[in-house]
């Protein structure tokens, strides 16, 4: 347990994704197949300890501590388990036994625990661990780790260490429950590779390059067929023996977030391949209406009701007892869109192919894009393609529609984390409001990226120089420096004193060379709104 | 208790309707300081009283006119100004640190300045007087709040960079008290390797010195003048430098430097990962919440005045104790920033 607990502290301390790798393999090294389960289920949330709950702690906490004083330090420290971990009062004659203590121990002792109990085994494990201890002890129960570390990079620990595939970790992954016994049998080389027909597992996506132009003379309508790009998430829907999962791209179950789409029954198995989306399939919604569903963990029903989702499905990989990932995208999507049909579910639309004559009509195509706000472009794919995980060059290409780009004026400037965090790399920036005399620069967004490494330099070196106010760790600059950036979308917001919040922002290009008074103005930017609404 | 001789205003402690001030924030015609940290000690006033070491400050920083006039008082020495009996005694904090003890009308008032129990190498340990009134600091007086024994966390230090030897360490640390004491410590501790400085390290060190406090190998951490190249020179080294300058880009000059601090804000995690710090080290000049508790006790004051910090905690706590607590709210005390 407490080197546990020292990994998760080094996981918050380190902010180098290739760092947090390498203390999550140290860790491995150092511990027995059962622990790395326990503990890998806890770092990509996976555990519930449903015994045991979080307001238990703040109860266990006030057996040494007044209300009053224990608000105010929370207050102060903004976390439940880090507040608690160094409010415990620290015992002189701790159980040395403690010390080795395994994180399997801790585990099944919180999961087995009668409810009655669970408070002295609490206050029991908290007095005889040490601060970093009791911290990590807590995390488990309250969850919220924050050490920044998602299930994804995890896993890649895991294959880095024991030299085996991811895409055979993921689909591995969501058939078993925490430990994983199999997963790490047989990443030890102890078990063959575990069977999982039977389970509503995640598959490792296939996934789009995007369309450049020496790839333009490849595309004809006879080689490939297109579809509208939608402008929601990618999901991955499973049905097996009647267990529904609902999955994000990257492999995470986010079926609690959305019982709306789990919560129906199918006569079938099945796995789609699909967009989520907000709104109904009749007035689908935009990217900014499904972000009050995004991350949100049992909504309650009036959300539900009034921001509900559906499916946008492309792709079938699993159907009628029958992975089809060998064959074309043309039968697959024939057999997917019988089964829609067949199931007649009122959340699931087929993607229909969008039917062009050349390349030039798709281009047309594509500029419709900009008028419609469920579409984020096309995707081209290739007829007698199979499903192949991964980024294969060649079979899938998307071709977004352009990105906007206006000319701003950079406001103000904030240093960045990791890599960036001594160069001034958060740029806040604005536009012109107001006529003659009476104009002024209103913020509009703030970007991060776009830019070189070089003209990261510049761009720091610009904002020392020229700094003319400084509000805590943002500094403010004259107001000369044009910057022209790109952005995906705009949409109305409150964020921001103009009004408008955009998508995605990027500085595209510096312009040195342009002066301020000649950037955009607040006009130009509702122009463009009012054409995407 | 009925108190008119010591009042607070906007300059800060005002002792006899302006005959004096503690640590004034403004320009003053007398002033008694602490301690050298620039919070406390601000150049301009006429005449300045204050231990040797802290009149030596203040000279370093502000150069030597800080002040018309300067008083050297020794610990425990005596003096009266408008029939105020005043005596300073060790706070514990940084060198020369003091506490104010003044008597006046059978009244006993003691001003902590800021302070510490822990022990620390390059001072002297803070002293207890039984006092009527003691006005305190309370700059991290929260439960949260237990520092450390310190030797613990120079030894993280320690084993950090021996398990890092391709990587050098650059450690945040206050230019006056907590970059000597650390120092002090790693060399009683063992550790004595050559320490780099960043500049504005040095003339405090030197100072530190001077007053006898051997501080061992000491050069700057400057790059032009290595026979290697900066990069593999500074692998495996350890370089202090002030906390503003770990974000700067004066850091990046180093082989992919692990950046520690020496606070005692470094207690909280996310704080610590928030200012992207890889090795926290709670190292604290200011009394945690148990050492607070502790020195009221032992001051065993009939009141508590709270100068600065997290005084709604301190102040229900002594009520708990059914002892009158009250919160000065003196601004322009750093009570955010133990940096």
């Amino acid at each position: 347990m407490k080197r546990f607990a020292e990994l998760l502290l080094n996981l918050i301390l380190t902010s180098s994704r290739n760092d947090k790798i390498d203390h999550i393999v140290n860790w491995i090294k150092d511990s027995n197949s059962e622990e790395i389960g326990w503990g890998l289920s806890i770092i990509c949330e996976e555990l519930e300890i449903s015994k045991v709950k979080p307001s238990m702690v703040k109860e266990i906490s006030k057996l040494h501590i007044d209300k009053y004083l224990f608000d105010l330090s929370y207050d102060y420290v903004g976390d439940m388990a880090e507040t608690v971990s160094l409010i415990w009062p620290e015992k002189n004659d701790k159980n040395a036994n403690f010390s080795s203590v395994t994180l399997t121990n801790v585990i099944k002792d919180l999961i087995n625990v009668q409810k009655k109990e669970a408070p002295k085994l609490i206050s029991n494990y908290l007095d005889n661990f040490d601060q970093n201890t009791r911290w990590a002890f807590l995390k488990i129960i309250t969850g919220g780790l924050r050490v920044g570390v998602s299930s994804r990079l995890a896993k890649t620990a895991i294959s880095k260490y024991f030299n085996k595939n991811i895409k055979d970790i993921e689909e591995l992954w969501h058939a078993f429950d925490p430990p994983y016994k199999e997963i790490i049998e047989w990443c030890r080389e102890i078990i063959e590779k575990p069977k999982v027909k039977d389970k509503p597992i995640f598959r490792s996506p296939m996934l789009a390059n995007p369309l450049e132009e020496n790839d333009y003379k490849l595309i004809n309508p006879i080689s490939y067929l297109a579809e509208w790009k939608w402008d929601g998430i990618r999901v991955q829907l499973v049905s097996m023996k009647n267990e529904v999962k609902l999955y994000s791209r990257s492999g995470d179950d986010i079926s609690n977030s959305f019982p709306d789409i789990i919560e129906n029954s199918f006569s079938q198995d099945f796995c789609l391949d699909g967009e989520l989306m907000a709104g109904s399939i009749k007035i689908p919604g935009s990217f900014n209406d499904l972000q009050q569903r995004l991350n949100r963990k049992n909504p309650s029903k009036d959300l539900i009701r009034n921001m509900p989702t559906f499916i946008v499905a492309y792709d079938a990989l699993y159907i009628k007892d029958q992975d089809i990932r060998d064959k074309s995208v043309i039968d697959r999507r024939e057999l997917l869109k019988a089964f829609i049909l067949e199931e007649k579910l009122s959340f699931i639309k087929f993607s229909d192919e969008v039917v062009f004559k050349n390349f030039q009509d798709l281009e047309g195509k594509r500029l419709q894009c900009r008028q419609d706000l469920n579409y984020e472009g096309l995707m081209l794919k290739l007829r007698n393609s199979t499903y192949e995980p991964g980024r294969p060059k060649g079979p899938w290409f998307k071709f977004k529609r352009d990105p906007y780009s206006i000319d701003v004026v950079l406001l103000y400037a904030q240093r960045g984390h990791g890599k960036r965090s001594s160069f001034y790399s958060d740029y806040t920036f604005g536009v012109w409001n107001g006529y003659l005399k009476n104009r002024q620069l209103v913020t509009v967004g703030k970007a991060y990226s776009g830019f070189t490494d070089q003209e990261l330099l510049k761009l720091d070196k610009f904002i020392r120089a020229n700094t003319t106010n400084r509000f805590g760790p943002v500094r403010e600059v004259e107001k000369t420096l044009v910057l022209e950036v790109a952005f995906d979308d705009i949409q109305k917001s409150k964020r921001h004193k103009s009004g408008l919040a955009m998508r995605f922002p990027r500085i595209k290009r510096i312009r040195w060379d342009k002066p301020a008074n000649e950037a955009d103005t607040i006009e130009d930017l509702e122009r463009l709104l009012n054409v995407r609404n | 208790m009925k108190v008119d001789w010591i009042k607070k205003t906007k300059e800060g402690i005002q002792v006899k309707d302006g005959s004096f001030f503690v640590d004034p924030i403004y320009p003053v015609k007398k002033a008694i300081i602490t301690h050298g940290h620039a919070d406390h000690a601000r150049a301009g006033h006429e005449h300045v009283i204050a231990t040797l070491e802290t009149l030596a400050i203040m000279k370093e920083r502000y150069g030597n006119n800080f002040c018309k006039n300067s008083t050297v008082l020794k610990y425990h020495e005596k003096l009266t100004i408008e029939e105020v009996k005043i005596f300073l005694a060790p706070a514990g904090h940084v060198l020369g640190s003091a506490q104010v003890v003044m008597n006046f009308a059978n009244q006993v008032i003691t001003v902590s300045g800021d302070y510490k129990r822990q022990d620390d190498p390059t001072c002297a340990a803070f002293e207890p007087i039984k006092s009527d009134i003691f006005i305190t600091e309370a700059t991290f007086a929260l439960p949260v709040f237990k520092h450390p024994n310190a030797n613990t966390q120079i030894n993280l230090l320690i084993k950090s960079i021996l398990n890092f030897p391709e990587r050098c360490h650059v450690i945040g640390v206050y230019s006056l008290g907590k970059a000597q004491r650390l120092i002090k410590m790693l060399r009683n501790n063992g550790w004595h390797n050559t320490i780099y400085l960043h500049g504005s390290l040095v003339k405090i060190c030197n100072l530190y010195e001077k007053f006898g406090i051997d501080l061992g190998d000491l050069e700057p951490a400057t790059i032009q003048d290595k026979p290697e190249k900066p990069h593999d020179f500074y692998k495996g080294k350890l370089i202090l430098a002030p906390p503003s300058a770990l974000a700067d880009r004066w850091s990046r000059r180093f082989p992919d430097p692990i950046l520690g601090m020496a606070s005692g804000w470094m207690t909280v995690k996310q704080r610590a990962k928030q200012r992207g710090i890889n090795l926290p080290l709670i190292l604290s000049d200011h009394a945690d919440w148990n050492e607070i508790l502790t020195t009221i006790k032992e001051v065993s004051p009939k009141e508590v005045w709270i100068t600065h910090g997290a005084e709604e905690a301190l102040i229900y706590e002594c009520s708990k104790n059914n002892l009158t607590a009250k919160a000065l709210s003196i601004i322009g005390y750093e009570s955010d920033t133990d940096l």
